[in-house]
């Protein structure tokens, strides 16, 4: 079990998290930009758990429960603004979400 | 050796899912990978020797977030992208990402605590155990734990009013 290097979980999670910025930053639907916001989280939460075996502590993992935690509350909160947003504009593409822009 | 093998299944299935998060066209083909990425992930933090993590993994955000997310698009009929040019920020945006990514690799060979976690040394071959897990939650870290009860239910109330249709 301790025969893999706890830093190819890092290599994996700095992956996933750059994946996810790069799908965040060119996809267009606002539903896939929210779903690359959560592939960050997951890399982020891979970083944790990584950590905390390296450390041998606990703390980690706690840590996890509560950016699961809170990513569930988040994508409520979202989604809801979501519907919201197709509802009242007709388009689900970032680029017509323009009224807030000078 | 087996977990090597299935860490590296993993970590490709993982990879795979991210990538088919980007190429696919249609929002329920990119939902569908973020599950695969996600149950991935799940069977690395049984390998980090985190069941309870894995088993929350699987329910709460493969099942519970994406279920939702599903929901969404199911609902609004979310169709086909369609592409329009990306702002100006994308690029810098890619560019560190990628900047991530030879830091880490910069650290894990140039320093003393990188080469240690490379070489696998220092890692505890226990389980995380549940028990353990909980008795840190609910005594050390009682208070975060009540607070994030209370967003929840704020996050609860926040859907349903920006949700429901104006009466």
């Amino acid at each position: 079990m301790s025969a893999i290097p706890i830093s190819w979980y890092l290599v994996l999670s700095a992956v996933l998290f750059g994946l996810g910025v790069v799908a965040f930053v060119f996809k267009r639907h606002i539903i896939t930009i929210f779903m690359s916001i959560e592939l960050m989280l997951n890399a982020v939460n891979l970083a944790f758990v990584a950590f905390a075996r390296a450390r041998g502590a606990l703390d980690g993992l706690v840590f996890v429960f509560f950016v699961i935690v809170v990513a569930a509350a988040e994508s409520a909160v979202g989604l809801a603004i979501v519907i919201m947003l197709a509802q009242n504009r007709q388009s689900m593409n970032v680029e017509r979400e323009n009224l807030l822009k000078l | 050796m087996i977990a090597i093998l299935l860490f590296m299944v993993c970590a490709a299935l993982a990879v795979a899912g991210a990538v088919t998060l980007i190429w696919a066209k249609e929002p329920i083909h990119s939902a569908l990978a973020l599950v695969l990425v996600m149950v991935a992930l799940a069977v690395l933090y049984l390998l980090l020797g985190a069941p309870f993590i894995a088993a929350v993994q699987i329910i709460v955000y493969a099942g519970a977030i994406m279920v939702l997310f599903v929901f969404v698009i199911m609902l609004l009929n979310a169709g086909v992208e369609e592409r329009t040019n990306f702002s100006k920020l994308a690029i810098p945006g890619v560019v560190l990402a990628f900047v991530l990514l030879l830091e880490i690799a910069h650290w894990m060979f140039h320093s003393a605590i990188g080469r240690a976690l490379a070489n696998g040394a220092n890692a505890p071959t226990t389980e995380a155990s549940t028990y353990d897990l909980s008795e840190m939650l609910f005594k050390q870290y009682l208070f975060p734990f009540e607070a994030t009860s209370i967003l929840i239910l704020i996050a609860v109330l926040g859907a349903w009013v920006l949700a429901r249709r104006e009466p």
